[in-house]
């Protein structure tokens, strides 16, 4: 039996529930992913992001497509490009030089500006042509060097183009899946003035731009429109926030300020997973590893290159690392096509000592540049300490010259021959051949050219590398590519060490992210629940 | 007074000019560039010299310290090179982030080190004066950037009571100190600066007030029958020009040394900024935040000097 009383109280329960749930309703109706990135600042949106790839990760690929972009939705294996702004694209039989692209129809900017072959070489005048309105410096400092080969773009018909590269190159569109495309209206409308066009950027990209507190956040909104209906996010907001300090973002973690953290400090990862946070880890193509100097001694000598390899005992930088790493053998991992069955150069102290012995080299001095943090550097301090350590216990005498990241990027800048540092530790992103096999290894590419800091040089891969970069086959390229990649390691072109396994926490409200083998990810499936 | 404020205020320039030298040469002497940070990993070097160039990075150094020195006379501080941004408008909004803060922080370590101080002297050699030196070496002894990430453990992961990081939970443009689900996330920040300063002003409140506790006029004044809260009244006006030298001081500190505390708690002001810009090798934006920063120093010496001439009639005889 229940008394008037009670029924007039449980009414007024009801009741009030439901005004809660109406009010709570309407609060959650918009599902937003807070990201805290380990950047100090927000990267540059314009559509030319700095920042290292962790800006091309969030200011780039969410508002931006190129004419190719990262397959990222296996974690199985290294992501590859697919199809972008481009449906499709094929070198001219008659022309090596000649690549053709048919762009992707029905495709409007955010600002509602078509894309088109028009749009397209707008975009490249952007970054090559000094005399166009659009042209953009600045842009070109990060974008110039996916440009670089390209000689002239010409329009076929509105929705196909022709690049013409200065020499052949096989690898081509794997520049293109770097190369962002961005709303040739929108920077008109700004009076070709960026900084006003920073107000209202606008890219095809499954998000488009919201509003940003400058330093502090820039807020993405889902692009319902987006033009691959498989991926238009599957939250309503994306808001990122530069946190660089570590332990900062695996507390605003824990205390529920933001859902999603990049890159948590290995000692922080126990009691995440205590509080019920995903940690999530996957190989990705990132090198942790010590370019060496090869145009003088010691390393030019390849018995001190291999010394200082089997000097290496991975495991034990593996488990000081809490398992966030895995032990590398080479630049590449091994989910990489060109990866091949190369020399291993397994932890050997004896064999290591016999050949500094057989060198000549004893006490064998090297100077090495490492930077105190930086983008890709995982925890350089203790992890340089132990390196010197295990290299000392061979026979190296090392000197470890700390610096701040943005100094040693200069090191890298330009080229070994301009310090005395015998190697520096300076981790890169071999994503693609370019970059991890043709840019690193080629005689052509050393400074001030491109990446080759160390000056190597090995007429055998030169030969291979211009073979893979006439063959227009795919299969029989990776095999070339491949070829030359074991090569370079049968030289110990490096001192490899290991390969991050690039943490994240998430946090139990998330569901539906898969975690590419990439530097770049894709947040778009991420599922938000209350 | 006008005559003796004037004065001060001529003498300000030289400081100022030699501020803009030192700092001018020293982030030149520090190895790193501006332009690495605008350029992708694989970047040439004509690409390099192309944005070196834009920048005006390749003109003799010299010609481009007159150029920006000229600029700062009219109030423009230049373009960040990292954000392409007018330096002038960032180093205010960051500046008006910190100066809240750090007058909040120093107001509260000065109130309570007052009180601290004078408890300690007056109470000389008992308990409650160990306990309050106990605090005071504490203060001076932990680094600020530790007992933050303490208290973030305590009060934002453990006890969930107030946000671990940021200025606001959309950002710093619509924060509000009278609004509380703004005002929490200053707390911790100002909880980490006011420890220092709560430190060395206690230890010196102590002392100085112990020191007049043992002159003659106290006794004197103890002879005449006045009560001991009138005796401390009187120790403590001999003591203030020393405190608000002290106060101005520590807000000095506070103001240009929170780098550290700011980084910690993503707090957008002068520290976190200068950190930024230091790891950038943003020159325009580290000459005009350190400019700000270091004529904030000199106007509030300034107006200490001042105040403390107001205070202590001996002074303003001297």
């Amino acid at each position: 039996m229940v008394s008037s009383r009670s029924w007039g109280a449980l009414r007024f329960a009801a009741f009030t529930v439901l005004i809660l749930n109406a009010a709570t309703g309407r609060a959650s109706a918009e599902s937003v992913l807070r990201v805290a990135m380990t950047a100090a600042d927000i990267p540059d949106y314009t559509g030319a992001p700095d920042q290292g790839y962790e800006g091309y990760r969030f200011a780039g690929y969410t508002l931006y497509d190129g004419l190719a972009l990262w397959d990222l939705s296996s974690s199985d294996k290294a992501a590859d490009i697919m199809p972008g702004l481009a449906t499709s694209w094929s070198v001219d039989p008659n022309n090596d030089k000649r690549w053709v692209y048919k762009l992707r129809q029905g495709v409007t900017y955010h600002d509602g500006c078509p894309w088109n072959a028009d749009s397209a070489l707008w975009n490249f005048k952007r970054v090559m042509d000094p005399k166009a309105p659009q042209f953009n410096p600045r842009h070109v400092g990060q974008m110039g060097t996916y440009v670089v080969n390209i000689a002239s773009v010409d329009k076929i018909d509105d929705s196909t183009i022709a690049i013409n590269t200065k020499v052949p190159s096989s690898l081509f569109p794997y520049e293109m899946a770097m190369f962002y495309m961005i709303s040739n209206c929108a920077v008109e409308k700004a009076g070709n003035d960026y900084n006003a066009y920073m107000q209202h950027p606008s890219g095809t990209g499954p998000y488009k731009f919201d509003k940003v507190v400058p330093h502090e956040r820039l807020e993405l909104v889902k692009n319902d429109k987006y033009w691959n209906p498989q991926r238009i996010p599957k939250h309503d907001r994306l808001v990122l926030l530069p946190m660089p300090e570590a332990s900062t973002r695996a507390a605003a973690l824990l205390s529920g300020q933001v859902d999603f953290v990049e890159a948590p400090s290995p000692d922080t990862i126990p009691r995440l997973k205590e509080a019920g946070m995903k940690i999530v880890t996957v190989p990705y193509p990132h090198n942790w590893d010590y370019m060496l100097r090869m145009d003088v001694p010691p390393f030019n000598d390849i018995r001190v290159r291999q010394a200082a390899n089997y000097a290496m005992n991975r495991q034990d930088m593996v488990d000081m690392l809490q398992g966030v790493a895995v032990a590398a053998t080479q630049t590449l991992i091994d989910t990489q096509p060109w990866y091949g069955k190369p020399v291993t150069y397994d932890y050997n102290p004896d064999k290591a000592k016999a050949l500094l012995k057989e060198a000549g080299c004893d006490p064998c001095v090297i100077k090495v540049g490492i930077s105190t943090s930086g983008s890709g550097q995982m925890q350089p301090l203790p992890m340089n300490e132990l390196v010197k350590e295990q290299l000392e216990a061979v026979g190296f005498k090392v000197q470890l010259e700390p610096m701040d990241w943005n100094a040693l990027i200069g090191v890298f800048l330009t080229g070994a021959k301009k310090y005395d540092y015998n190697a520096i530790n300076f981790s890169m992103a071999p994503i693609d051949p370019v970059q991890g096999i043709l840019k690193k290894w080629m005689t052509t590419y050393a400074p001030p050219a491109c990446c080759n800091w160390g000056f190597f040089s090995d007429p055998k891969v030169d030969q291979l590398g211009n073979e893979a970069l006439g063959e227009f086959d795919a299969a029989k390229r990776n095999v070339i590519l491949t070829k030359m990649n074991e090569q370079a390691v049968a030289d110990a072109s490096e001192l490899y060490i290991v390969h991050d396994l690039n943490p994240r926490a998430l946090s139990p409200k998330l569901s539906g992210f898969v975690q590419a083998q990439s530097w770049f990810q894709d947040l778009t499936p991420i599922v938000v629940s209350p | 007074m006008w005559l003796y404020a004037a004065r001060r205020i001529v003498l300000t320039i030289p400081i100022l000019l030699g501020v803009t030298i030192i700092c001018f040469a020293l982030v030149q002497i520090a190895p790193g560039d501006p332009i690495q940070n605008l350029l992708s990993p694989t970047a040439s070097a004509a690409d390099a010299a192309r944005l070196r160039a834009a920048y005006g990075l390749d003109q003799p150094l010299p010609v481009q310290y007159f150029i920006w020195l000229g600029k700062v006379m009219v109030g423009d501080l230049g373009m960040s090179i990292a954000n392409n941004t007018p330096v002038t408008g960032e180093v205010l909004h960051a500046f008006m982030n910190t100066i809240v803060i750090a007058l909040i922080s120093v107001v509260l370590a000065f109130v309570i080190s007052m009180i601290f101080g004078i408890i300690a002297a007056y109470r000389s050699g008992k308990l409650v004066d160990k306990a309050i030196t106990a605090i005071a070496v504490f203060g001076i002894s932990v680094p600020p950037f530790w007992l933050g990430v303490i208290v973030v453990i305590i009060f934002a992961v453990n006890l969930s009571w107030l946000p671990a990081t940021g200025m606001g939970a959309s950002g710093s443009e619509n924060f509000s100190y009278f609004r509380w689900a703004d005002f929490k996330f200053a707390i911790m920040p100002i909880i980490a600066l006011a420890l220092p300063p709560l430190g060395i002003m206690t230890r010196t409140t102590r002392s100085s007030v112990a020191e007049i506790l043992n002159q003659d006029f106290v006794q004197t004044l103890r002879a005449k029958g006045l009560s001991e809260a009138q005796v401390i009244i009187h120790a403590v006006r001999n003591i203030m020009p020393q405190a608000v030298a002290m106060l101005g001081l520590q807000l000095g500190y506070l103001i240009g040394g929170s780098v550290l505390v700011e980084t910690v708690f993503t707090w957008p002001g002068t520290g976190y900024l200068l950190n930024k810009a230091v790891l950038t090798r943003d020159i325009p934006l580290l000459q005009g935040t350190i400019l700000v920063l270091a004529t904030a120093f000199v106007l509030i010496n300034l107006v200490v000097d001042l105040a403390q001439s107001m205070i202590d009639p001996r002074l303003k005889r001297s």
